[in-house]
């Protein structure tokens, strides 16, 4: 019974939680703006909108480019499933399911840049290439954070990582910790091209990458694919919240509630780095990717040596 | 000998892989500085606090934290250069070759006989990649300035390793140590300045097609 309503409280959560953040951090950006900004609902009210418009497709597109952001949703929602929530346990949990849960981002990637490709227009191609670039070198920093994790709580999977982390540990190999949490934030703000890394709001040609690979969607498929980067933002937020705000209280409604709580927080931290940033020169992102995967080899390292 | 102080050789390691990948010289300047007295608090850290070590790390921290970034940052003021702009190698592989030389530090320090209280510190490892780190800096910059910062950043590996014997070490050594790193800061300086006032940059690599 009890897991049942924390289940049911887990998948609600990740259906309708996610467009939240980004309204969080459209009202932070703007409140270092200066203005009112848009409602906190309002990427819902967009959603929404755009899913009653029609949809038009290009003539060069085939099957794949209408595919591309349902398997890119889909594979999302499924890693959604192996993300523990709040101190409670995943729906799937098995061992190595972490391996499962970051190629699952891998294939929703691999289609968006398929579906970009489809279109047979340059900019677009121009546009996978780079996240194809940026990804692979996001890669190696997320695995060696999940490493340190592993060695950290002793287990191989997800929800055993994240719940068993324990608080002690901030205190054993701080150091080490702190440097995965470092490398983990530049993962977060690069997968979900977020500044420095990309803006979301520009459509300048040299600058985007992921905006550039969806510039052919419209309406329900536009919709989807704005749902389904909300989402991911959820999901690897949630990994960074469980290691930074090791919170556990014993009682499962404070624990769901600190949970939000940290998650609306981690999106004002987002929206502050956004408004007291620049996007990086082009150039210098594989340069700080590149430092994000030393910083996170570097803590494996540290977390090696130290005897169990 | 306690974790305070490993937590603080981590952010060691850590200054390392800022300097060989920043191309700005003030931010090598700075961080020079900061690992000068985060090294100058250390020995206050890991052994009983008495006179003599005081006395050495309030010369560490003095030289090291704002006499000698003065003095090169003088220097930069003089010259009139901010930034390294062609290194002989690259910032993001020099970057990959300071971390595989970080990780042969410590595969090397786990190989040495060392005192069993000295098994499990990070004393050893952080000081032989700092060592290497200004070693990679002496070689891949071009700039006469990048170049006094990667001697520094060697010298800084030196004192690391002599944090294990602080108390061993009388303070005389420890001065004349720091002295001797004083004066020859103060004469790169000057050297520096002649450069650029002879050949208008202190790009060294022109150095070797000297005529008469």
């Amino acid at each position: 019974m009890h897991t049942a309503v924390n289940t049911l409280i887990h998948l609600l959560l990740t259906l309708l939680l996610p467009p939240l953040l980004l309204g969080v951090i459209n009202r932070t950006k703007a409140f270092f703006a200066g203005r009112t900004g848009a409602p906190l609902l309002q990427p819902y009210h967009d959603m929404l909108r755009l899913w009653r418009k029609g949809s038009v497709f290009s003539s060069t597109t085939t099957w794949l480019f209408r595919a591309g952001p349902l398997v890119t949703l889909a594979a999302t929602l499924a890693a959604a499933l192996l993300m523990p929530l709040g101190n409670q346990p995943a729906p799937l949990a098995f061992t190595g399911d972490m391996i499962l849960f970051a190629y699952l981002f891998g294939l929703g990637r691999f289609f968006t840049v398929a579906a970009a490709l489809d279109t047979g227009s340059s900019f677009e191609g121009m546009g996978g290439a780079r996240e194809a670039t940026f990804s692979c070198l996001a890669e190696p920093a997320l695995f060696f954070s999940l490493v340190v994790l592993a060695r950290v709580s002793s287990s191989l999977s997800l929800s055993g990582m994240l719940n068993d982390f324990p608080p002690a540990a901030w205190f054993g190999s701080g150091a080490a910790l702190l440097l995965m949490a470092g490398a983990l934030f530049i993962v977060l703000l690069a997968e979900n091209c977020r500044i420095p890394f990309d803006d979301p709001n520009t459509h300048l040609e040299l600058t985007m990458i992921h905006e550039v690979m969806v510039l052919d969607h419209s309406g329900p498929g536009l919709a989807t694919v704005l749902y389904g980067a909300s989402l991911k933002l959820f999901l690897l937020g949630a990994l960074f919240v469980h290691i930074t705000v090791p919170f556990r209280s014993g009682n499962v409604i404070i624990d769901w509630c600190a949970f939000v709580g940290a998650m609306v927080l981690l999106a004002v931290a987002i929206g502050t780095v956004e408004s007291t940033m620049a996007r990086l020169r082009l150039t210098r992102v594989p340069q700080l990717l590149v430092s994000a995967s030393l910083l996170s080899a570097f803590a494996m390292l540290l977390v090696l040596r130290q005897s169990p | 000998m306690n974790t305070f102080a490993d937590q603080l050789l981590v952010l060691v390691f850590l200054l390392n892989f800022m300097v060989l990948g920043s191309s700005r010289i003030g931010i090598a300047i700075r961080v020079v500085a900061v690992q000068g007295m985060v090294l100058g608090l250390i020995p206050s850290l890991i052994h009983q606090v008495s006179p003599h070590l005081l006395l050495i790390s309030v010369g560490m921290v003095g030289v090291k934290g704002f006499l000698i970034p003065a003095l090169l940052n003088r220097a930069v003021r003089t010259v009139g250069i901010k930034r390294e702009e062609t290194p002989f190698l690259g910032y993001v592989p020099i970057m990959l070759v300071g971390a595989v030389a970080t990780a042969l530090a410590f595969l090397f320090a786990d190989k040495l006989p060392l005192a069993p209280q000295h098994k499990d510190l990070l004393f050893v490892p952080a000081a032989i990649a700092t060592l290497m780190t200004g070693f990679l800096l002496l070689v891949s910059r071009k700039k006469a300035i990048s170049q006094v910062t990667g001697y520094l950043i060697l010298e800084n590996g030196i004192f690391i390793f002599g944090l294990l014997l602080t108390e061993a070490m009388p303070v005389m050594v420890e001065a004349g140590a720091l002295l001797d790193l004083l004066v020859g800061i103060f004469v790169m300086g000057i050297i520096i300045n002649q450069i650029s006032q002879e050949f208008s940059s202190i790009d060294t690599s022109r150095l070797t097609s000297l005529k008469e």
